[in-house]
This record gives structure tokens, sequence and C-alpha cells, in this order.
């Protein structure tokens, strides 16, 4: 008999409608104004990578090729040669970003925080050949974004 | 015998071996990094000590004595394990990833395995103060990380024979250096850098360029000299990155000459790529298609005589491709063929007048050895290596006909002619060497005269008479200088029957005209450009662009000994398979496929082979030293006798810097490097000036 009211009366549905009333005037919004608006990402966070340089501006990578011995998707390609100066620098340092797994294995092997995979992920391309990223470009992405990552990695270890 | 125990396992050895040496017999390891195989010991690292009785000792300079109880895996070994690798490590820079000695790094590895994650030492590391040395343009150094292990500097004293470096200072102030800022002056000095055991020496061509475990291997061979020296090609892509040698006692032990390491850079460079015709009116080389060329050559050739025709093959040329342009020549019924681009003669018929009889493993044996015409430190390195430790372990005598030179060992030096041998034999009463297994050494160069199967057969009767031949032992050696010249002897690329012309009437044929069309198979020994006579047709199928590309009409690209499976024969008859590492590059293709092509715009019925595998089976057929691939096949000893005058010239060897010995050689820049830095290898002083 009970059932049958709640039927007739259109029960459920008039709870429902409490329930979304009851979230749009007393509790506050779980949608945010992509991409006005972003949402928080852990300093962890594995996006784009990013080829960084010391405060002096001298570029990290040292052409050890540890991050190329250990990406599971191989999407890294590096060659190498001594500089002018005699020191060990990459000439080559490409990241297929189609074939890459974000993983963050590349930036677990550096020794010297050279590749990192940065706070970016936004950085999606009209075409394939535009996700084959080249040294340039990678260095280009660590010179933009140096601040945030130099921070994401001092919180996470706030001795280096 | 002396009977011991390591680590509960009963061991029989012979005597005088050490507890390290035993202990490897059954397949324990024990790390070492002063230690190694070829070289004296000297006990210096102390990270092979091992528990005898209670007591620690070093297990590479410790004999085994019959009844020792030997541990090697106790507390107390693992401890002191720990404590000589933190000791070595507390001045070690630990810059493993800038070090190209990463990932195949003896210190590294032992570091890993037996070392502790920690160390007593925080003072500032020696690192700073150790100067770089000059080591000339192959060997890179970064003192910092010497380990003082002075593996090097007993290399250059036992092995190589120059000895140029030794330590200076001791305790912590204690380094490895030149004398006086010397450059090591040794053509074996590529080897420095295998036997380091940490990154202090590297190689300067490959500075930086790749890592070891991003590298593919390829067990090959190497075709700069006649011995075959068993090496390991390291590519990455379609580049060969380095070159080492690879372990075998009977050719190269475990070192090889420079020119055989370094010269890989070499084939990047002056490469012929795809095929080129020359315009005849304006005289220039112009890219073609393979069927252009191959059209260009048939229509040359489509009314010439087969008596008109000749081909010449090269001193890198394999057995495969040997064989098939024999087999194109004979289907045009021409018979001038010719292996010999030196204008060489030399007694064919059997294979024990043109081999190296007693084997390189058997120089080791040999008690007296004589020297006629050669140099063995500039025509194969790895022989001259070997004389050179029999005559440090033994002192056995070494005598010398023919230019002075400087061998790294002493000689007695007999004279530089014919009359000098005469005089030689009378020394011993014209009768028998005073020796048990006595070795005549005579290098190809000396057959390159006019009288030289005289000469071949004088040598022959001069061997019996000296006891250098008997039942036992055959002590009568030719040294060879090019690779592909045994196997092309054996498979007769040589003139066919009484009309065919050889090597110098084909290049005369030229100039008269009566050789109007000329195959030059990687033949790039001679200047072609010169000797060539000006009308005459030349095909040019290799991998450089050298002396033949230079002259040829015609251009084939061909793949080098790192591109393709062929087969090469060194000079002791023993037939060896260089294997492909990388492909040809653009267009090039391999030799004996070219032809085979090409055999189908030539003759009515091509070559009857159409896989390596085919024509693989037709050599095995017809000669059957090559059904036993890396064994010698013996071969009996025949007398020569051959009636002609001998005239007395000195034997002088035609001048070819070493580093500059072939096509690969000559394209490479590193080879250029050592020209610069050392000059010539293997003369005395005084020649070096002369030169």
């Amino acid at each position: 008999m009970d059932s049958f009211a709640g039927m007739l009366f259109l029960k459920d549905i008039a709870k429902g409608f409490l329930l979304t009333l009851k979230y749009l005037l007393f509790k506050s919004r779980v949608t945010i104004n992509y991409p006005h608006e972003k949402g928080p990402i852990s300093p962890r966070f594995r996006g784009e990578h990013a080829l960084r340089r010391y405060p002096n501006a001298e570029e990290r990578c040292i052409a050890c090729k540890l991050c190329e011995a250990i990406c599971p998707a191989q999407a890294i390609t590096i060659e190498a040669e001594p500089t002018n100066d005699g020191s060990r620098r990459t000439t080559r340092y490409d990241i297929d970003m189609t074939k890459c797994i974000y993983c963050g294995l590349c930036q677990e092997a550096c020794p010297i925080d050279a590749i990192v995979e940065g706070p970016n992920f936004e950085f999606a391309t009209e075409t394939h050949e535009e996700l084959y990223y080249t040294k340039e470009k990678l260095m280009d992405n660590g010179d933009r974004w140096e601040a945030q990552i130099a921070a994401n990695l001092m919180v996470d270890n706030p001795d280096k | 015998m002396p009977k011991l125990t390591i680590d509960d396992i009963e061991v029989k050895v012979e005597p005088g071996t050490s507890i390290l040496q035993a202990a490897e017999q059954i397949g324990i390891e024990i790390p070492r990094f002063c230690y190694h195989e070829k070289l004296s010991v000297t006990g210096n690292c102390r990270m092979c000590l091992v528990e005898v009785e209670g007591d620690l000792m070093a297990s590479c300079s410790m004999e085994c004595c019959d009844g020792m109880v030997v541990k090697t895996n106790t507390e107390k070994v693992k401890k002191e394990r720990r404590s000589v690798m933190e000791v070595m490590l507390a001045n070690h820079p630990m810059d493993c990833l800038i070090c190209d000695q990463g990932g195949e790094c003896d210190l590294q590895d032992q570091a890993f395995a037996y070392g502790n994650d920690r160390s007593h030492f925080h003072e500032n590391k020696r690192a700073v103060a150790v100067p770089d040395k000059n080591f000339g343009p192959l060997v890179n150094p970064s003192m910092t990380r010497c380990i003082n292990c002075t593996r090097c500097i007993r290399f250059l004293n036992e092995i190589a024979g120059a000895p140029a470096l030794d330590q200076i200072n001791c305790g912590v102030n204690a380094e490895v250096s030149t004398y006086v800022y010397e450059n090591i002056g040794s053509e074996l000095s590529g080897n420095l850098i295998d036997i380091c055991p940490v990154g202090a020496l590297t190689s300067k061509p490959y500075k930086f360029r790749a890592r070891s475990w991003e590298l593919k291997k390829t067990e090959s061979i190497d075709v700069h000299d006649a011995l075959g020296c068993h090496i390991r090609v390291d590519s990455r892509g379609r580049e060969v990155m380095r070159i080492l040698p690879r372990l075998n006692e009977d050719i190269n032990e475990c070192w090889i000459d420079d020119r055989t390491r370094f010269s890989c850079d070499g084939l990047k460079y002056m490469r012929l790529d795809r095929p080129y015709v020359r315009n005849e009116k304006s005289g220039k080389l112009h890219e073609a298609s393979w069927d252009k060329a191959f059209s260009v050559i048939a229509d040359k050739l489509k009314d010439m005589k087969g008596g008109e025709i000749a081909a010449l093959a090269g001193d890198l040329v394999d057995v495969e491709s040997m064989t098939a342009m024999k087999d194109l020549m004979l289907g045009l019924s021409s018979p001038h063929i010719d292996c010999r681009t030196d204008g060489s003669q030399m007694n064919t018929a059997d294979r024990a007048s043109y081999l190296f009889n007693s084997t390189i493993a058997g120089i080791d044996e040999a008690d007296a050895i004589i020297l006629i015409g050669t140099n063995p430190r500039r025509d194969a390195t790895m022989v001259n290596a070997r004389i050179r430790r029999n005559w440090q372990e033994k002192r056995i005598p070494v005598y010398l006909i023919g230019e002075p030179a400087d061998l790294t060992y002493p000689y007695e030096y007999v004279g530089s002619n014919l009359k000098d041998i005469d005089a030689f034999a009378k020394k011993f009463g014209g009768g028998k060497l005073k020796a048990e297994k006595p070795m005549m050494i005579i290098g190809a160069d000396v057959f390159i005269r006019e009288d030289a199967l005289a000469l071949h057969a004088l040598l022959h009767n001069c061997a019996e008479k000296l006891g250098v031949v008997y039942d036992e032992w055959n002590g009568f050696n030719i040294l060879h200088k090019a690779a592909s010249r045994v196997g092309g002897l054996d498979i007769g690329f040589l003139p066919q029957g009484q009309k065919g012309k050889a090597f110098n009437e084909i290049i005369a044929g030229t100039k008269d005209g009566s050789i109007k069309a000329l195959f030059l198979l990687g033949a790039d020994e001679f200047n072609a450009q010169v000797n060539i006579g000006w009308q005459t047709f030349v095909v040019y199928q290799g991998h450089h662009g050298d002396h033949g590309a230079e002259r040829a009409d015609v251009i084939l690209p061909s793949a080098a000994y790192t591109e393709k499976n062929g087969i090469y024969v060194n000079t002791e008859g023993r037939p060896q398979l260089a294997k492909r590492a990388v492909s040809p590059p653009g267009q090039a293709r391999e030799d004996w496929a070219i032809i085979r092509a090409l055999s189908e715009r030539l003759l009515h019925k091509p070559l009857p082979y159409n896989t390596q595998r085919e024509l693989l089976a037709r050599i095995k057929k017809e000669w059957g030293v090559f059904k036993t691939m890396y064994q010698i096949t013996p071969s009996k000893w025949v007398k020569y006798a051959y009636k002609g005058k001998v005239h007395k010239d000195d034997f002088n060897a035609p001048r070819q810097n070493y580093y500059y010995n072939d096509a690969i050689c000559r394209a490479s820049p590193t080879m250029g490097e050592c020209t610069e830095a050392f000059g010539d290898v293997g003369f005395t002083q005084k020649e070096k000036g002369a030169s």
C-alpha cells in the first residue's frame, strides 16, 4: 500500500529534485570552469617533459643516457659528443611523446634533475609530428616552467 | 701436482698455478683489478684477498701448495674486500655519469658486488691534483680516475715494448705518468683502453659518443692485415661506433693493433653510396641508376673479345666476391685475372709454398727466427707482439735480412740482400741452424720483383738446407699483408692458363691497347689514375672513393667488411667469416650480388647462384679448404724447383705509411691524426727522419 502511494505521488522523483535543490542552494560547486580555472595538482604531477638548466644557464643534461636506458616505452633517443670545451653534452635529445607513458622513470633515473616531468598537462597538438619533441623544444619547456618545476622539486626534497 | 681445497671443492692444478687461477678453473669468481692473464703479476690492488688457514693472502700472487685450504667467501674476506673497495673509492671521483667506462667498468661492477654503500672518508678527494698527460690522439686520459693498478705500465713494457709509462711519487700522491710528457709511440696503444679496469684510459675517437649497453655487438674478422684478427664490431643504428678485440689464442690473443681498432671511422667517410657513370664528353662522373650503370657496361663490352677484358681484385675483397668475379670472367672467356695488385709473383701450385705454415701460435714454440724482407711490426703487428713475447720469455735469437727496422726487441742484422743469406748459411757451416724449431718468415713484398719465381725456389731450397723444414716441423712462412690474398690464391684468382696475363702485364696491356676493359674489384692499392692507359674502359666496384674510383668510368658501390658476410683466409690458410654488423650505405650492395646481377647482362646464362648460401656451397664443393671454417687444413710440403737467374738486389719493401694502409684507413680522420702524432711505425730513428 505504502509503495503504491509512493509510486502514485512520484515520491522518488521528488526526493531526487530535493537533493539537487539542496546541492544548488547549500553546498559549494564541484565542477570548475576549465580552462579558466584548473584543479589542484600534486607537486609530483607527471606532465609534459622539460630539460632544465643550472642557475648559471648551463644545461644540466650530461648525456649519461640513464633515462634512455630506463625508458620502458623506448621513447627517448639521445646522441652525444664532446663540446668545444670538452664537456659531455647531448647533440640530440628526442622524446616521442606519443610513445611516452608518463611513468616518470626518466626523471627518477636522472641523477641531476635534468629531465623532469613538469606540471604542464596542456600540450595537445593538431598533428602527430608536433609530439616528436626535440632538444630545443624540451630546453624551451625547461626555461618556461623552471620556476614552477624548481618549486615542486623543493617541496619534494627541501635539502637540495 | 698440488692438490688443494677451495671453498670445500678439491682441485688439482699444475705446479706454479696461483690460487686465483685455480679458483677460476673451478668457476669461483675472485674480484681483481691489477691481475691480468697476459701480464706479469704485481699484486698491488689487494682486491683478490682470500683466507688461507686464517690468514689473508693475495690470491693472484700466491702459488698453490699441496693441502692448502682456501676460503673465498668468509666474513673476514668479505669485510676486507669492503675495506679495499672503500680505500679505492676514497680518491676515485665517482663521475660514472660522464665516464665512458660507465656500464663496462670493473670498478663499478665490483663496487656494486663487493663494496660498501658508505665510506669513512669525508675528506676532499685527491682527484683535483692529478694532471692529465698527453697520451696522443687515441687514448683519452682522465688520471683522476686512476686506481694505480699499473696494468697499463706492464702492458707497454711487456707486450708493446714501448716503455713510455711509469709510476711516480708514492702513497696518496702516486700517479701514472709518461716520460717527460711524451706521446705513447706504440701501434698497440689502443689496448690500454681495454686493460684499464676503470675509466682512466678511454678511447678518444669514441669519447662520449655511446654507451656500452646500447651497442649491437657483432663478432667478426679484421681485414686490415692478413692475420684475420678476431674482433667485435660494436654498432648503433647504421654506424660502426668502435671495434674491440675478441679473445683468440691462435691469432691475436686479446689484443689488436690501433689500425684495426681505430680505422672504423673511415667507414663513414668517402663512401660510394650510389652508382656513377662517367660522361664521355665532359669527363665527369654523374650519378646513375643501377640499371643505367649495367647498361653502359653491357654496351661497352658487347663487341669486345674475352681476351680484351681483365679483372683485378684488391686487398679487402672476400672470397665469395672473388669467386663470383672469376666465374664472370670465365663466362666472358677472359683468362686475365689477378688478385696480386702489388705485382708480386710466387709459386701457387701447392699451398705450403704460400702459407704461414708454422701457424701464428707456432711462434711460441720457435727457438730461432729468421725474418727475410719483412718488418712484422708493420706487416702483421700481432705476429710481432708474439715474437716479442717469445723473445722476452726465452731470449730466442732473431735474425733480420732486409731493411733495418725498429721491431721492439733486439735482433741480429744479417744484411739486406740474397748475398747475405748465403753468408748467413755459411755462418752455420752451410749446414743446419742450431735450433730445434727454427722459423723463416718471408715478407710478401719480397716477391715483388721480376725474378720472384726463381727467388721463391731458392728460398725453398734455402729453408730445406737450413733445416727449417723437416717432417715434424714446417718453419717456412710467408707473411702476407693483404686480407684477400690467401683466399685469392686458394680459389685461383690468378692468370688462367698460359695466355692469362698477370697484374704487370694487364697494366701494360691497358697502355698498348690489348686490354680494352678492366674490372677493378676493390683494387685501390696502386695509383689507377697514373698506371691505367687512358683508352681502357674501367669498371670499379668497391666501397670507398679511393684510387680505383678516381680512374673509373663506371662505379658500382659495394659493401665494406662490416656490412657483409664474407670469408677471408688469413696468412695461415685459416678461412674465417667476417659478419655483417650494419647495412651498407645508400644503394650500395654486397659484392657478389652485384656481380651476379651484372652477369645477367653480360652472359648468355647468368651465374648459377641466387643466394649467398648457394655461392658458399659452390665454393665448398670446389675447394676443400673452405669445408672447415676457422680450421687450418694441413698442407703438405712439396719441393719447388724453378730454373731462372736470381739477381741479388736488396729486399726493398714499397713505402707506405702504416696508418694509410688501405682505402678504409685512408678515409679515416683518426688515422690522419695518428700519422701527424706518430709519423710512421716500425722504422729506426734514422729511417724515420729519412722517410
